[in-house]
């Protein structure tokens, strides 16, 4: 028999489709392509827009926007899924209703209901117990555009919050916290030292998500005249009409942010627990044992 | 109170949803002493550890580790429910094995010994360094101190969680079938150090199937099945030479 002897030549297999499907996507990239050439865009006047003051603004404003609604939804959010994972009814109760109410309404509508405030409560004051206040002052003074924009934001994105950390608790096996108690650990250190750590696998890759998107979500701020990127560009093209032109240079800016954030949310999660170490899932530690 | 053992447990009561586990559980170890309790699946035996050290609350009865009450506190004769954090003072006197080793997964084996010491006992992290490596020696894990529990081998897992028991130099030690989750070749290892620990002296409560452990390092033998002690006595006349029917069929069945 041959193959006894010599190695046999080998005639690979021609993958025609992959040929014919590889040059149907290029010849649709090519159109589009020209499609875009032909297009009544000034390509040009689009890098300019990006340098425009009132883009770097919009910029920061979106930036800070995002982050500070991010960074309070955390806060708000675990404490909201300690709520709602606590032994108290009326805690879970409690936390049940705010995910329910906020992850319910729109975050447009949120916002725009903190930015009229004023319509039903003219005033905002918070008194002491022996007369004199704390706080009193007009609502359309406290809570200016930003601050609404923030309210809205970081409120609904803290229900969001609330269901990722909870998630992220509950994956952690009753196993770790016996443990923690057995070697004398107090609830507050257990879940400080031995809870939330192993949490954070499950936690970051969501939140990383929900920054990005809340990036973009800043762009409802627009709405009640918050400087942010959309209503930075809505200003220039006021002037010289050059709508989509000032649009591009805005998608850039978030094409920018948010790639940021992505590499940003890599490097979190390569931190926090890599799969080869972590709690093991049970198929592993059975394998293992 | 020091005339009590170092563990008494009296009338203790366990039910989950209507089902009686635990019916009324009496025993004593005394200091030094090695106990090991055993019984058929569901008996109880786990449920019971787990009620000294409070991991679970008992329906009726008491259980005195060193002259406390676990989980209240003994005022003008009667018992006050402890916080939480006050139960957790308690625990450190109790070390704890699981039968799934429950080994933190984001720290090192050494991590996992140090923690204990550093983060309930307030002991300086070099001491605590110190302490832990000579645990993991005793155990024969001075190689593996940097390793991730999902590095380590089930029996190795195992002897890094009694180490990270005695670093909180415990006065009693609880093992929940420690070695039921082994593959067969990694028994002998975990028991190996069951077995010195027993031989210095620590006070030990076992729960397990390994006879050939109980005959060797136990002091005494408690046979629990339906939530009630059945047979007490020295290894050689418990599984040697057993008075209740009980025990024999379990006997029979097991070393069969």
């Amino acid at each position: 028999m041959a193959a006894d002897t010599e190695p046999l030549p080998v005639v690979p297999l021609r993958r025609w489709g992959r040929w014919i499907s590889a040059l149907i996507i290029i010849a649709l990239l090519v159109l589009l392509g020209i499609a875009l050439g032909n297009a009544k865009i000034q390509w040009n006047s689009v890098p300019d827009f990006l340098w425009y003051r009132v883009m770097a603004i919009g910029l920061l404003n979106t930036v800070v926007l995002a982050v500070l609604a991010q960074a309070s939804a955390i806060v708000i959010g675990v404490v909201i899924a300690l709520l709602r994972l606590s032994a108290n009814p009326v805690a879970r109760w409690f936390a049940s209703g705010y995910i329910w109410l906020f992850r319910g309404l729109p975050v447009l509508l949120q916002i725009l209901i903190w930015y009229n405030l004023a319509l039903v409560f003219p005033m905002i004051s918070i008194s002491l117990p022996f007369g004199g206040h704390l706080v009193h002052e007009q609502t359309n003074v406290l809570i200016s555009a930003f601050t609404a924009a923030l309210l809205g934001l970081a409120l609904n994105e803290s229900a969001y919050m609330a269901e990722i950390v909870r998630a992220g608790l509950t994956s952690v096996s009753t196993g770790q916290t016996e443990a923690a108690k057995s070697i004398g650990m107090t609830p507050a250190t257990t879940l400080r030292r031995v809870v939330l750590p192993q949490a954070m696998r499950v936690i970051i890759p969501p939140t990383g998500n929900d920054f990005i998107n809340m990036l973009k979500g800043t762009s409802m701020a627009s709405v009640i005249g918050v400087t942010e990127l959309i209503h930075a560009s809505n200003n220039i093209s006021s002037h010289n009409l050059l709508v989509m032109e000032t649009l591009l240079a805005a998608a850039v800016w978030y094409m920018v942010v948010v790639t940021i954030a992505s590499i940003g949310q890599h490097y979190l999660e390569r931190a926090f627990g890599a799969a080869d170490r972590g709690p093991v899932s049970r198929a592993a530690r059975s394998a293992r044992v | 109170m020091s005339d009590l053992p170092l563990l008494r447990t009296v009338g203790v009561h366990k039910s989950y949803g209507g089902t009686e586990v635990l019916r009324g559980i009496d025993l004593d170890v005394a200091k030094g002493r090695v106990v090991c309790l055993l019984g058929p699946s569901g008996g109880g035996k786990s449920t019971f550890l787990r009620c000294v050290n409070h991991l679970e609350t008992v329906d009726a009865g008491q259980i005195w580790v060193a002259g406390e009450p676990m989980g209240y506190r003994l005022r003008h004769g009667k018992l006050y429910e402890l916080r939480e954090r006050e139960v957790a003072r308690q625990r450190r006197k109790i070390g704890m094995v699981f039968q799934h080793f429950n080994l933190f997964g984001h720290r090192t084996a050494l991590q996992n010994v140090m923690d204990g010491p550093i983060r309930v006992l307030g002991t300086p992290r070099e001491q605590a360094r110190a302490e832990a490596l000579d645990l993991l020696e005793r155990v024969g894990l001075a190689e593996r101190t940097g390793a991730y529990p999902a590095q380590l081998s089930g029996g190795q897992q195992q002897r890094v969680a009694i180490a990270r028991s005695l670093a909180m130099k415990p006065e009693l030690m609880l093992f929940d079938e420690p070695t039921s989750a082994l593959d067969p070749e990694l028994v002998g290892d975990v028991l190996a150090v069951m077995t010195s620990l027993a031989a210095e002296g620590m006070t030990m409560l076992v729960v397990t199937h390994e006879m050939g452990f109980a005959a060797e390092a136990a002091d005494e033998v408690v046979f629990l099945a339906d939530g009630a002690v059945v047979e007490t006595g020295p290894p050689s006349q418990v599984l040697g030479d057993p008075r209740e029917d009980r025990t024999r069929q379990f006997l029979a069945r097991v070393l069969a």
